[in-house]
């Protein structure tokens, strides 16, 4: 059931992990992320893109439970990960992942201590504790105060306030923790935050009800101050909750960065080591399939390099002894060791991380707009609060009871619920539509920076392209089809993918003694004759053709010994939407350019395809940064789209950002959304929806700024009661979150969008 | 109104366990999956139990 409706790409997963070596480097990184538990038994924490539906649930809790060494196996579907507790840390879970592979779900290890989210978890759960706190106060005390209202009078009037505030007070020393902490540490640093005067309010509306009620007082703000605590909870708890679970999304796309590496030793035996032990001198074994963990130089064996990730080149580039290659480059065809030479904190990452954490820097000077609209808000209430009190005092010549019971009200009525929600609502929302498109935002600035930018910047590989090429077109004959699919379908080279893609189609052939030949192609006997797929002046040897006119055709090239030599044209893949994205975006007004670290003619033919007018090519990270930097200096605010390694930098220059799902980890790690789905116009609709968030953020403080201009002369003049701020706060707040809910609401698709997500959509980037 | 001397601690009686029951269901891991615990539903042999 389970491989009818789920599993993998199993051909491509098999291809790559095929390799001893590579399954040895999972096994080692798994263990070293396995969690101790008392009883002896270790918890491991895998990540499983491809599970989502019930079936693959019960496929592989099935399949791991009952095994021998396995005291429970538990997916978590929301997350897309598996939980496995095993009896003993001496047994190795390398089991467990064979036993995946089989099932047709390729899994990754998720390093606990990595995602940090023991502490975030510990602080949602603690807010949603106070929440639930303050949720039965607020009803519970709601429920005494009505009766009041309604006439209690008396020994009940005043046995009910009692009980309120028997409940109120510990309720506000536990929920409101996270306001009064907040305020000191501002006070501390002598700023005002919108908690300042929030803390204020509740704690003064305490302490006078409870006076009032031991004094037998007429009126008590019981209720006022646990709904206000309720409903800011609310919205604190809805911004904490979408961060998290944004993160844990990031996260849980599988990693790409090799965690380590084999080592071979002077002995010649294999070891895996974590990649901050790796040091100068060591030589590592790379196995086609794998990563590159540190820099370093080849001293034995041959192969090509998939170095788009690291410098936008499109093509892959062939090495040999003594070839230099970067830390995060991908093996693609023959094993080879390299002799490392700098630390990989050293390395060309580190380099790049370094810059990124430059421009973040820089981008932390970016206020939200709520937090612009508390430094004039803040300062504002307690201005007023104290004017009020004054004027009482003059007004009424000393009566100190009334003036300080104005200044309350006038404090509790201005108290920014509407406001603490007109935020925070819109952008859960707002990030639930993008989610249900497959983009997920890291926090909610985001949205309001992607609202402000004018102007895109797209990295060409990898972004606008797919980083798969496809075959444009081909010479070659059907009787030869089936054996060059045969010749293709060996090897992992992106060419040879795009080759058996092109021609898959053609029946199988029966070729033996299949090799690859690093740096030129794959090689193999069909009855008995020499067959070649690769370059065209190493096909064109054992071709009936002369070596100058196959080294002219240049490209690649099938050929059989002493027979016809037969050409495919390469062509990058655009990514599906990217025309209509580039379309989009000028439409919503904003300049394109695309940066790309690829040559110049490729990122000629592609920005023509494209209509994009502006292009650079050979862009390296410092010129991209440069590049950005000029642009907002002059004014523009930047939206950053790109995905690799090269691109990170930028990236995180950049005032807003995108990374596809198939980026570089740190690529993802700097961009402020990442889009799951294949297709381009998850820019613009990101843009669409955050254009649409901004005005109805925009719109919520004009309703608040209503709110007060109403309720503030009302409580100067005194006029407040507490049943009457009580209508006051809820229907402010009733009236700011329904507007908000319009952001879920209508708003057309736009086309071409409507695309299913596909199953096993990330394996590639897993294996 | 001697009615209230009942009325009052069961009203706030109740409210404390709808409070306990949801504070404990936080505790015991009930919101972890609500994907798969909707999934999970409609297999026989699933275990219900969540990771605590």
């Amino acid at each position: 059931m389970a491989g009818s409706c789920c599993g993998g790409d199993l051909g491509v997963d098999n291809a790559m992990c095929s390799t001893g070596v590579r399954d040895f480097t999972r096994v080692e990184e798994l263990m070293r992320a396995g969690h101790r538990e008392e009883d002896g038994t270790v918890r491991y924490v895998l990540s499983v893109p491809d599970i989502h539906c019930g079936a693959c649930i019960s496929a592989i809790e099935r399949g791991l439970n009952g095994l021998e060494g396995i005291v429970s196996a538990r997916v978590n579907l929301s997350l897309k990960r598996l939980t496995v507790i095993l009896d003993s840390a001496e047994r190795s879970p390398g089991f467990v992942i064979a036993k995946l592979d089989a099932l047709g779900y390729p899994a990754a290890a998720v390093d606990l201590g990595d995602l940090g989210n023991v502490e975030q978890k510990r602080k949602s759960d603690r807010l949603l504790k106070s929440l639930a706190v303050a949720g039965f106060a607020a009803g519970n005390i709601m429920l005494l105060s009505v009766s009041v209202w309604s006439g209690a009078t008396g020994a009940t009037r005043d046995l009910f306030h009692l009980i309120s505030g028997l409940i109120a007070i510990p309720v506000v020393a536990y929920s409101g923790q996270v306001f009064f902490s907040s305020a000191l540490n501002a006070l501390m640093a002598r700023r005002l935050n919108m908690d300042v005067p929030i803390s204020l309010a509740v704690i003064l509306a305490l302490g006078m009800s409870t006076y009032e009620s031991l004094t037998g007082g007429a009126e008590a703000y019981f209720d006022a101050a646990v709904t206000l605590l309720f409903f800011l909870l609310i919205g604190r708890y809805l911004d904490q909750v979408m961060r998290d679970h944004a993160r844990s999304a990031v996260l849980g796309l599988a990693r790409m960065t090799a965690r380590g590496g084999t080592v071979i030793g002077a002995d010649g035996k294999a070891a895996y080591v974590p990649v901050d032990e790796i040091v100068p001198g060591m030589v590592m074994r790379v196995a086609p399939g794998e990563r590159i963990p540190a820099d370093g130089r080849i001293v034995k064996g041959a192969s090509d390099l998939d170095r788009s990730l690291v410098t936008g080149e499109s093509a892959p580039v062939s090495v040999s002894p003594n070839t230099d290659v970067e830390a995060g480059t991908l093996n693609l065809t023959g094993p080879i060791d390299i002799s490392v030479t700098r630390k990989a904190d050293e390395s060309f990452i580190a380099e790049v991380m370094q810059m990124m954490e430059a421009a973040e820097n820089g981008r932390g000077r970016y206020v939200r707009i709520a937090d612009r609209a508390a430094r004039i808000y803040a300062p504002a209430v307690h201005l007023l609060s104290l004017f009020a009190f004054v004027a009482w005092m003059i007004v009424t010549k000393g009566d100190w009871h009334a003036s300080l019971y104005t200044a309350i009200s006038v404090l509790i009525i201005t108290c920014p619920c509407a406001l603490g929600l007109a935020v925070p609502v819109v952008h859960v929302i707002g990030a639930a539509r993008l989610f249900g498109q497959g983009i997920l935002m890291k926090d909610g600035s985001a949205l309001e920076r992607l609202a402000e930018a004018d102007f895109a910047i797209f990295d060409k590989t990898g972004t606008l392209t797919t980083g798969t090429p496809r075959i444009a077109a081909s010479s070659i004959s059907a009787d030869d089809a089936p054996a060059a699919r045969a010749l293709a379908l060996h090897s992992i080279h992106p060419a040879s993918r795009a080759i058996a893609a092109f021609l898959s189609d053609a029946d199988n052939a029966d070729i033996t003694d299949i090799h690859e030949v690093p740096g030129y192609g794959v090689e193999g006997m069909l009855d008995g004759r020499k067959i070649r797929l690769g370059r065209a002046e190493w096909a064109g040897q054992i071709a009936d053709v002369k070596a100058d006119e196959a080294l002219a055709r240049g490209g690649l090239s099938f050929a059989s010994e002493g027979g016809e030599i037969a050409g495919f044209t390469l062509s990058e893949t655009l990514r599906p939407g990217a025309a209509e994205a580039v379309g989009a975006l000028s439409g919503q007004g904003m300049t394109i350019e695309l940066l790309s670290g690829d040559s110049a003619a490729s990122v000629k033919a592609i920005a023509g395809t494209l209509g994009i007018a502006t292009v650079r090519a050979h862009a390296t990270p410092a010129s991209k940064i440069a590049r950005i930097k000029g642009l907002q200096a002059e004014g523009h605010r930047v939206l950053m789209v790109g995905d690799g390694l090269n691109d990170a930098p930028a990236l995180a220059t950049g005032h807003v950002s995108m990374a596809p799902a198939s980026a570089s980890d740190i690529g993802r790690m700097a961009a402020d959304f990442v889009f799951t789905r294949d297709t381009m116009m998850s820019v613009p609709f990101a843009r669409e929806v955050a254009l649409k968030a901004g005005r109805l953020v925009r719109q919520n403080f004009g309703l608040a700024i209503l709110y007060n201009c109403i309720a503030v002369p009302l409580a100067v003049a005194g006029f407040v009661t507490p049943l009457i701020a009580a209508l006051a706060m809820s229907g402010s707040s009733i009236v700011v979150v329904t507007n908000s809910m319009r952001l879920a609401r209508g708003g057309r698709l736009l086309p071409g969008f409507k695309r299913k997500e596909k199953a096993g959509q990330s394996t590639e980037a897993l294996a | 109104m001697n009615v209230l001397i009942f009325l009052v601690p069961i009203a706030l009686g109740l409210g404390v366990l709808g409070l306990g029951a949801f504070l404990w269901s936080i505790r015991t891991g009930q919101y972890n999956d609500l994907d798969g615990a909707a999934e999970r539903i409609l297999d026989e042999d699933a275990d219900e139990k969540p990771l605590g």
